[in-house]
């Protein structure tokens, strides 16, 4: 433990929350999705990852990190209705599995879309010049990158909470996540609160995957293990519950980061004993509702 | 009562029909049997095979007590690490060796069935799918298991005493050989289906909250169907690491949890038959695709999410309900 200063513990605490942003970010969407149209988005880390080669793209033409990071959550979003639409809808009312075996699927073959138009390797991501570098933050040097990770995660989890709590569409939507019948019964086309709910909740992951490429570059399999991490998350902090995503998230993140620096062999099982001893003891979740999926 | 006879088929009590309904482990046999006969090559039969077992671990869970679980890898590799540094590591005979990683997968579903069944419905699938993922790091790092580069030599050439010794270098030898285990986990599995127990498992499927309201204890149910269908998966696994003399990491993968998924549902869930014929699709579909394109993920894919917009019954499945309706 001697090796172990204050400034390295406050170093991994911060590293941890950027690792944790990206968290929240898919955890918030996968979330939303299920608390409004109870279909578990198997293909949410498919959508991360086309978020990740679609900002890749943009970039290419438009060489502005800024301007391809606001394009990138449209245009998965645009995807992500499209497989709502002609995809998802179809199987509403058909049981709960059915929605979660059809974007298995979906995800599958968006992965190989990728892989045939971007070839099998993974392509690096330089970090946008101006996020380049470190800052002092009073307990070190930490590179701006991930305080930027950091800081956009607040501003998008901001957003959605003005645009859930205080806007007339984001009263139907927490009307809709209670009760779907009742809000269609007052007139309430709701086909399209869904599609637009899944278009946002992808267009966030879509967000997610282009601000971790300059952090770990970008693959067709970076959504895979980043997709289990989003489904520990939501367990954890409890499904449909925004604030279990954030609070649950950021925690996850944390403990993965400190246990590299305190229990390196057991950094990767790290977030799934949290996992294990939340089930164990508060089965739905910290900030979930009991019965809610039975 | 009404619902039992409404699902039972019209057709008359005799004839080849019925033989099959009645008898469908020997049927499933007969038909195993001929089959190498009837493909491509030997090496596709005997993986048809060994992921028809796993698929029909799967299927115990899946279609018959409706539980989907998306981390079933961890019990085929759990029975695949076991059985191979058994046999490569300390030179266990084989028929130690397969009892032994039946007797550990087992415990692996124990260990995650005791967390996973806490969550219901939707939950189960994530959960699974999360604790499979911490196996698979677990083996990744246990030093006897090869890590990243995967478990090599787990060579078994001959079986049976000296004198009457088999070579299972020979890949029809192979086949039968498998096709014993594999026989023995059909009739056990039709036995589980018939007893009293089965029904329990069925009733968890049609009807949760009536089957505990009846005085069933639904949680143990579960767990031991949990951990029957690890073990099937574990026996699948020791099969498949002596079938191919190695076990790759990616056997633990979630991918291969995704695929028993996609095989259980091609063929029908909830069918007894159903396992192997999406196991022989996929195979196929993977044996012929694979040849002209590299991408052939994207059809199985494809196949995939068509099936489960229009087909959700799987092929046997649909082939079945078309026989009863007639």
């Amino acid at each position: 433990m001697d090796g172990i200063t204050l400034q390295l513990f406050a170093m991994q605490l911060f590293t941890g929350l950027a690792l944790g942003a990206i968290y929240v970010l898919l955890a918030v969407g996968l979330s939303l999705i299920f608390g409004m149209l109870t279909v578990v988005n198997f293909a949410h880390g498919a959508f991360f990852m086309v978020g990740a080669y679609v900002g890749y793209s943009i970039y290419q033409y438009i060489p502005n990190f800024f301007i391809s990071l606001m394009l990138v959550p449209l245009a998965v979003a645009c995807v992500g209705m499209l497989a709502e639409r002609f995809l998802v809808r179809p199987l509403y009312g058909r049981g709960i599995d059915y929605p979660l075996l059809l974007t298995f699927g979906l995800g599958y073959i968006m992965v190989e879309v990728i892989r045939i138009l971007f070839g099998k390797q993974g392509l690096p991501v330089d970090t946008p010049e101006l996020l380049q570098g470190s800052m002092n933050i009073l307990i070190g040097q930490f590179p701006i990158y991930r305080l930027f990770v950091i800081a956009i995660t607040a501003v998008v989890l901001l957003g959605l909470w003005l645009f859930i709590e205080k806007t007339s569409f984001g009263l139907i939507i927490r009307a809709g996540a209670r009760d779907p019948q009742i809000v269609r019964i007052l007139g309430v086309d709701i086909a399209r609160v869904w599609l637009i709910v899944f278009g946002l909740g992808t267009g966030i992951a879509g967000l997610a995957g282009y601000l971790s490429a300059p952090m770990q570059g970008i693959a067709p399999e970076m959504g895979g293990s980043v997709l289990i991490a989003a489904f520990v998350v939501t367990v954890v902090g409890g499904m449909g519950s925004l604030a279990g995503a954030v609070v649950a998230g950021l925690l996850i993140g944390v403990v993965e980061s400190m246990s590299v620096l305190f229990v390196p062999e057991a950094a990767k099982v790290s977030m799934f004993i949290i996992m294990a001893i939340v089930l164990l003891l508060r089965p739905q979740g910290l900030f979930g509702r009991s019965g809610l999926m039975s | 009562m009404s619902i039992d006879i409404q699902a039972i088929p019209a057709s008359p009590k005799t004839g080849i029909r019925h033989w099959i309904a009645t008898h469908r482990v020997l049927a499933t046999l007969a038909f195993l049997i001929v089959f190498p006969w009837l493909m491509p090559n030997q090496s596709v039969a005997i993986n048809i095979l060994i992921y028809g077992l796993y698929a029909l671990g799967f299927n115990l869970l899946f279609g018959y007590m409706g539980m989907l679980s998306f981390g079933h890898a961890a019990f085929l590799g759990v029975g695949a690490y076991t059985a191979g540094i058994l046999i490569a590591k300390f030179g266990v005979a084989w028929w130690l060796a397969i009892p032994a990683a039946i007797l550990v997968s087992a415990l692996a579903a124990l260990a995650i069935g005791v967390l996973a069944i806490r969550s219901r419905g939707i939950y189960f699938a994530m959960v699974t799918l999360a604790l499979s993922q911490c196996v698979y790091f677990l083996i990744y790092q246990f030093p006897l298991s090869g890590g990243e580069n995967g478990l090599r030599g787990v060579n078994i050439t001959e079986i049976g005493p000296a004198a009457l010794s088999l070579s299972l270098l020979d890949p029809t030898v192979k086949y039968y050989f498998i096709l014993c285990f594999v026989a023995l986990a059909l009739w056990l599995l039709s036995r589980i289906l018939a007893s009293p127990f089965g029904g329990i498992v069925e009733a968890i499927r049609e009807n949760e909250a009536r089957t505990r309201a009846c005085g069933f204890n639904v949680e143990r149910t579960k767990l031991i169907t949990f951990i029957l269908s690890g073990a099937f998966c574990g026996l699948a696994g020791a099969l498949n690491a002596i079938h191919l003399s190695s076990v790759a990491i990616e056997t633990l993968h979630y991918e291969t949890s995704g695929l028993v998924v996609m095989i259980c549902l091609l063929g029908g869930m909830g069918t007894f038959f159903g396992p192997f014929v999406g196991a022989a699709l996929f195979m196929l579909i993977q044996d012929m695709f694979s040849l002209w394109t590299e991408h052939w993920q994207l059809y199985v894919g494809a196949v995939f999410v068509f099936l489960v917009l229009f087909f959700p019954k799987g092929v046997w499945g649909t082939l079945l309900e078309k026989l009863h309706a007639r």
